[in-house]
């Protein structure tokens, strides 16, 4: 053991080191990670661990990090909508919808109401897609598999419409600043329908397995919770502080995309812990059907896409044939066009909570200086607290039902 | 929502001198302080009875090298739920003593976004509790999102790109 030290001890003092003196103290030192399937990414956690119980926890991070600040600042507005995609990659067209809505602000675009409701069906689309995995993991980690893969059928429909509509399905570069790139096609619209139709059953079905599960709440009620002063405090957004009953959602604060025009509701727990999470997630899946239905409906025509402005790609047809449609699209491609001086907060309500995009124009073609305001990275920093106390398979569960999403934690 | 030339003349009536500057970038109410007078305000406008900005938003630093004497900005977003406001502090640093009282006492989520904010920028939170590195490793001995330090290494050869260079 001694030599085991040593070895820690020169690689990185500031590792805990397994010495005698903890032998006193009947801890153990546990590993949580950094590549273990329940951890569902690459978060490292150091607990400190007396028999089952958690005494303390230091949790790692970084092991993913990409830099995507420093990239955005030699990228024109163009070509950062694509690292957006690897922030919370389960929900990447609110992560693209947000930076647009960021550089429309700066620019002062206005996009067509048909664009926006577009997009309000694509990012509660993917907000859907976001829970489904949250929470059918959760159950996953709880020990019950067949949610998981009853739910995850359903995503993959949802990765379908995506395709349908840009192509891709997990990083999908969707929208253009200013709209969308492409309407629905009726074969979207076919899915997309078919998705509505099929899903509900599905997810009343998970419901029904779960809600009042007796083991199900035995395993997640009153584990890892936090209260509404503290989640505040420590900056919690989204779900999770929906849970603990604090109704903030910016959405509602802070209309973006013509959310106005929806009725929803803003579902809110009471305990803040699992079981709280997980209903909270599950009643927001109704609610993003209610706005996508109540988006299909009231769907208005015309352009999907702001016409007067510089951002704009010509229609690939047109590139072929004019002179003027090839210039700009290789002004565009090529970032050539400068952006206006200026600094900007937008802020979306991703799947985990408020996703803020920082940007500052210095007038060039690329960003100054762009800050993700990243929920994941936020809240993650409660967790040691939520978890000392509590049973190393209970710690599991919280970080599962936290949905801390390793791309966004570490950017 | 709090109208921001209410909230204006509030922090100029209570802390007069110490707000250097004001502007309002996309109506956002932006106020600019020097870093002694920066926890003061914060916690004046935490404990306000009516305001009570208590969400720290996002905290991050800019870096300007050319502007002399003043080359960090420590950024500050503050929301207050109850009225729904948003308010931008800035605070202007030294790059040669980029020290800044912590604001982690205050709101808890200040630790790990002070801590990024000394990872990438070298800024120093005094009074933080635990200051080391969060995303890049322990053993870095820079700060990259400063600007002198490009992207990639400005020696290579082989990315000389004279048509589109970046």
């Amino acid at each position: 053991m001694k030599e085991l030290n040593t070895i820690f001890a020169d690689h990185n003092p500031k590792l805990p080191v397994l010495n005698d003196e903890i032998y006193v103290n009947g801890l153990t030192t546990l590993n949580l990670g950094p590549t273990h399937p329940a951890t569902h990414g690459v978060f490292q956690n150091i607990l400190q661990m007396d028999g089952e119980k958690i005494v303390s926890g230091v949790p790692t991070i970084g092991y993913i990090h990409r830099a995507f600040e420093k990239l955005a600042e030699h990228r024109p507005f163009y070509q950062i909508t694509p690292i957006t995609d690897r922030l919370n990659y389960c929900s990447s067209p609110i992560n693209n919808m947000g930076w647009h809505m960021t550089v429309e602000k700066l620019l002062g675009v206005e996009v067509p109401k048909r664009g926006q409701y577009l997009r309000v069906i694509m990012m509660e689309l993917s907000r859907i897609a976001d829970h489904l995995i949250c929470n059918g993991i959760l159950g996953v980690d709880s020990g019950a598999y067949t949610g998981f893969l009853y739910l995850f059928e359903e995503r993959e429909n949802i990765y379908e419409i995506f395709e349908e509509v840009c192509g891709t399905r997990l990083t999908t570069n969707m929208g253009r600043v200013g709209g969308m790139e492409r309407d629905l096609t009726p074969r979207a619209e076919a899915k997309l329908r078919k998705f509505l139709d099929k899903f509900p059953p599905i997810m009343r079905e998970f419901e029904r397995m779960f809600n009042r599960n007796r083991i199900f709440m035995d395993r997640t009620i009153d584990v890892g919770g936090i209260t509404a002063e503290k989640a505040l405090n420590y900056g919690f957004t989204g779900p999770n502080l929906r849970a603990a009953g604090v109704d903030y959602d910016v959405r509602v604060m802070n209309p973006y995309s013509s959310y106005e025009d929806f009725e929803f509701e803003i579902p809110v727990g009471t305990a803040g812990d699992t079981y709280d999470r997980f209903i909270v997630r599950n009643e927001e899946i109704w609610q993003s059907l209610r706005i996508i239905h109540q988006a299909l409906e009231k769907m208005p025509a015309g352009p999907i896409i702001a016409q007067e402005q510089h951002y704009k790609l010509p229609p690939k047809e047109l590139v072929y044939k004019s002179m003027e449609a090839l210039i700009y699209h290789f002004k565009i491609i090529m970032g050539e066009i400068d952006a206006p001086v200026g600094e900007v907060y937008h802020s979306v309500e991703g799947g985990n909570g408020e996703l803020g995009f920082y940007l500052i124009s210095d007038g060039g073609r690329t960003p100054y200086r762009l800050h993700f305001r990243r929920p994941c990275f936020i809240y993650y920093q409660a967790y040691p607290e939520m978890v000392v106390g509590s049973q190393l398979s209970d710690a599991i569960l919280t970080l599962s039902s936290l949905n801390v999403i390793a791309g966004e934690l570490d950017a | 929502m709090i109208a921001n030339q209410e909230l204006l003349d509030y922090l100029i009536k209570k802390h007069g001198a110490s707000i250097l500057d004001s502007a309002e970038p996309f109506g956002l109410l932006t106020v600019h302080t020097g870093r002694e007078n920066v926890l003061d305000i914060l916690s004046d406008l935490y404990a306000h009875d009516s305001y009570r900005f208590r969400f720290l938003t996002d905290l991050c630093a800019v870096h300007y090298p050319q502007n002399k004497g003043a080359e960090l900005v420590i950024v500050y977003h503050l929301h207050s739920l109850e009225t729904n406001t948003r308010l931008r502090i800035k605070a202007f640093l030294d790059i040669n003593d980029p020290v800044i009282p912590t604001a982690s006492e205050l709101f808890a989520t200040a630790n790990w976004m002070e801590r990024e904010t000394y990872d990438f920028f070298g800024v120093i939170f005094s009074g933080h509790p635990n200051l080391v590195r969060i995303l890049n490793e322990d053993e870095m001995d820079y700060f990259p999102m400063r600007k002198e330090y490009t992207l990639e290494d400005p020696n290579r050869r082989d990315k000389v790109d004279k048509m589109f260079g970046r």
